[in-house]
């Protein structure tokens, strides 16, 4: 007997990304550009997004656009223009975390689907069934969730929800430049632009020399990414059991190859279990190919999956 | 509201509105005598947490009966209690969230701020007589954010502190809703709500009150395998300096802010008596006279007083560069210290009865302050324990200690020693 399975999800920041990672054995891509999304691998403009998308479904999967960033009024005024053109341009949802964003889309796209992304925020059914009735057909659960809880939403919520299934979680947020602050602090000449995501900076904190924090920023303010990747290859049952729609792989800081090698190793065993979901059985051959490429400094764990967090 | 440029004579007007409405000043009450000195500091509101649901996990917070008695004493005095329930909840918090709300209704809380769509409902359904007011921690920033939040029945948003002058104007003039805006205390760096680094590092969940501070902690800059700092120079961190807005209060004022907060349920009683009789004297010398209005120098040194940590104007100008952030360790502003609280005070022998709450003896310099206008310095004289013995020091803490005053002083105002 075969069973429905979960999307497999991946941020793509080209138009050749997108080929690769259909091509991998992605469902569905995130795409956008930094005035409207957050943390996205690269930035596919107005004018250029209408055929990404196009190209997606020519290729058979979902596209999916980050209107995620928390705005300020003067960047309203280009939300509706925007929203309007997605929704033309026949994407499979948005993906917002600012409720002006909601409002906006109502008048300007009414037929967008939207995908609620509170980030380290989603944290309960009630919350997640609060953005439902206001027009979400899916929540993004923060990563700071344990196995009991996600199934304990999925099952309340009353919405499709994703979860985070591989790569670094965004621990921190901030619209000030702490980067460049810092920088011009010491009395190094620095510009934005040269503090991105290709910069290979991290953060040690003091007492933990092993865990690298990698630290970038742009127009937005300045992120900062788990020191591990989380990887829930091996908890793909239990998370398909309890019903998650959605597996994101986050691909920041990452090669395509490695990418492409984690799509492999998901989508095969997405397809296995579709197929025969009572006889499944992990292949380690699937994770020997991601941890052939993963980066030694960072280690591959199940987050929060499996913890207890005290308050 | 802001009626009087239609009071000024035809061909005259000077541009500037006069508000005829005082805004609340919102002080936070990390206990019972916090609550009762911020009221009586002049206060028109407080905030406190209750045993659950707020994200001051190791505040001493309210049991309801201490709840029932703040809100009591807040009430002759004509304040309100408000209670933080600002949490983004987890599924196990849910159950019980229901008869919380409803108790915190029949206890007499004016309002909660929450954070979570599922508190906000939950109270709404629940406990219709509380207000909600939504919390800063939903991190709204923009006109259409806060007229989402207006639709949903809230009468009150409290602002993210990322919100800067000309946006908090932009969002009153085109949303019919009370703004709540930070004014002073600590700031979260990161987008309030919007960092777990405590989770991260120590399976503390921040978002429930867990957070141990950790953007306050060194960290090593790295860029490749080398060092960003070279030897001798800082590292780097992601500390905020604290905020403090009373140079820019009229022009919030003439915004139309209803409600200016002040941060700190978990200072001390003479930080919320410092920062609360400042803010009160300049609310008040403002809305008596807004064209002869003057900062006064004081109601800073008041402030720096009570600060551990250097003061900026966060977001209120634009966004905060290298000099809103703490990278060295710095100097408390203000050489003094808080020593204690007056009890007593004979107007007759001029002996004031004072609570030790810093050890003090004869010969320091020390300052009272009060909200009925007290405000003098002296040397501290002899010092005598309660059954008259003569002391050479006042050494324990809730020490009473009588000693004479060069100026009358009344109950509840306090002494400050200088360091």
């Amino acid at each position: 007997m075969t069973r429905k399975t979960a999307e497999l999800l991946i941020a793509a920041g080209t138009a050749a990304q997108i080929e690769k990672y259909a091509a991998a054995g992605a469902d569905a891509v995130l795409i956008g550009e930094s005035r409207f999304g957050l943390r996205l691998p690269g930035d596919i403009p107005e004018d250029a997004i209408g055929d990404a998308i196009a190209r997606a479904h020519a290729l058979g999967i979902q596209a999916y656009v980050s209107v995620q960033k928390l705005f300020h009024n003067e960047e309203l005024a280009a939300l509706p223009g925007y929203l309007r053109l997605i929704g033309r341009a026949g994407a499979d949802a948005a993906v917002f975390s600012d409720p002006a964003v909601l409002m906006i889309a109502r008048e300007a796209a009414p037929g967008l689907k939207l995908h609620w992304n509170g980030e380290m925020t989603a944290t309960n059914a009630a919350s997640a069934a609060f953005w439902g009735r206001r027009g979400a057909c899916r929540a993004v659960l923060a990563p700071e969730l344990n196995a009991e809880e996600i199934a304990s939403i999925k099952r309340q919520a009353g919405l499709d929800v994703q979860v985070l299934a591989h790569g670094a979680a965004p621990i921190y947020h901030s619209e000030r430049h702490l980067l460049l602050s810092y920088m011009e602090h010491i009395g190094r000449e620095a510009r934005i632009a040269d503090l991105g995501l290709g910069g290979g900076r991290y953060l040690i904190e003091a007492d933990r020399p092993n865990e690298k924090l990698p630290i970038f920023e742009d127009q937005s303010g300045t992120f900062v990414l788990s020191a591990d990747d989380v990887c829930l290859l091996e908890a793909l049952p239990e998370l398909l059991a309890a019903g998650v729609d959605s597996l994101y792989v986050e691909p920041l800081l990452k090669t395509e190859a490695y990418n492409e090698a984690v799509l492999a190793g998901y989508r095969a065993a997405l397809d296995r279990w579709a197929a025969d979901p009572d006889g499944f059985v992990f292949d380690e051959r699937w994770l020997d190919d991601i941890r052939a490429l993963q980066p030694p400094e960072r280690e591959l764990s199940f987050g929060f999956l499996y913890k207890e967090q005290v308050y | 509201m802001n009626a009087a440029a239609q009071h000024s004579p035809a061909g005259r007007a000077t541009g500037k509105r006069y508000r005829l409405e005082k805004p609340e000043l919102l002080a936070p009450a990390g206990s019972l005598e916090k609550l009762k000195v911020a009221v009586h500091y002049g206060a028109d509101a407080v905030y406190i947490g209750g045993r659950k649901y707020g994200l001051r996990s190791s505040a001493d917070n309210f049991s309801f009966e201490e709840m029932r008695e703040g809100v009591e004493f807040a009430r002759r005095y004509g304040a309100k209690v408000f209670v933080a329930t600002n949490i983004f909840a987890h599924q196990e918090d849910l159950p019980g969230l229901a008869d919380y709300l409803r108790e915190l209704e029949r206890v007499g809380v004016a309002a909660i701020i929450a954070a979570d769509p599922a508190v906000v409902e939950t109270a709404q359904r629940e406990a219709p007589g509380l207000e909600v007011h939504l919390s800063t921690q939903q991190s709204t920033m923009n006109w259409r954010a806060v007229s989402f939040w207006k639709s949903e029945g809230l009468p009150r948003v409290v602002l993210a502190r990322e919100t800067s002058l000309e946006e908090i104007r932009e969002i009153k003039r085109r949303v019919d809703i009370e703004l709540e805006v930070f004014v002073h205390g600590a700031m979260c760096s990161s987008i309030s709500g919007r960092c777990v680094l405590s989770n991260h590092f120590t399976d503390r969940d921040s978002n429930r009150g867990g957070c141990c501070q950790s953007c306050r902690w060194k960290y090593d800059l790295r860029a490749g395998d080398a060092s960003v700092a070279g030897a001798g120079e800082p590292s780097f961190t992601m500390g905020s300096k604290d905020l403090c807005l009373i140079r820019q209060l009229p022009e919030l004022i003439e915004a139309g802010v209803d409600s200016f907060k002040i941060e700190g349920r978990m200072k001390s009683v003479h930080y919320v008596a410092s920062v609360v009789h400042a803010y009160r004297q300049a609310i008040d010398a403002y809305m008596a006279d807004p064209g002869g209005y003057r900062l006064r120098p004081e109601w800073e040194e008041e402030i720096a007083k009570a600060a551990n940590r250097p003061l900026s104007a966060g977001f209120f100008h634009a966004k905060p560069g290298s000099n809103e952030h703490i990278y060295e360790a710095e100097e408390k502003p203000a050489p003094y210290d808080f020593a204690g609280v007056v009890l007593d005070y004979d107007a007759a022998t001029g002996w004031a009865t004072v609570e030790q709450r810093s050890p003090f003896k004869p010969g320091m310099e020390i300052e009272f302050f009060g909200p009925g206008g007290t405000r003098f310095r002296q040397r501290a004289g002899e010092l005598f324990d309660s059954e008259g013995n003569r002391l050479d020091a006042a050494r324990h803490p809730l020490q009473r200690v009588r000693l004479r005053t060069e100026q009358p002083v009344e109950r509840w105002d306090f002494m400050r020693k200088k360091l």
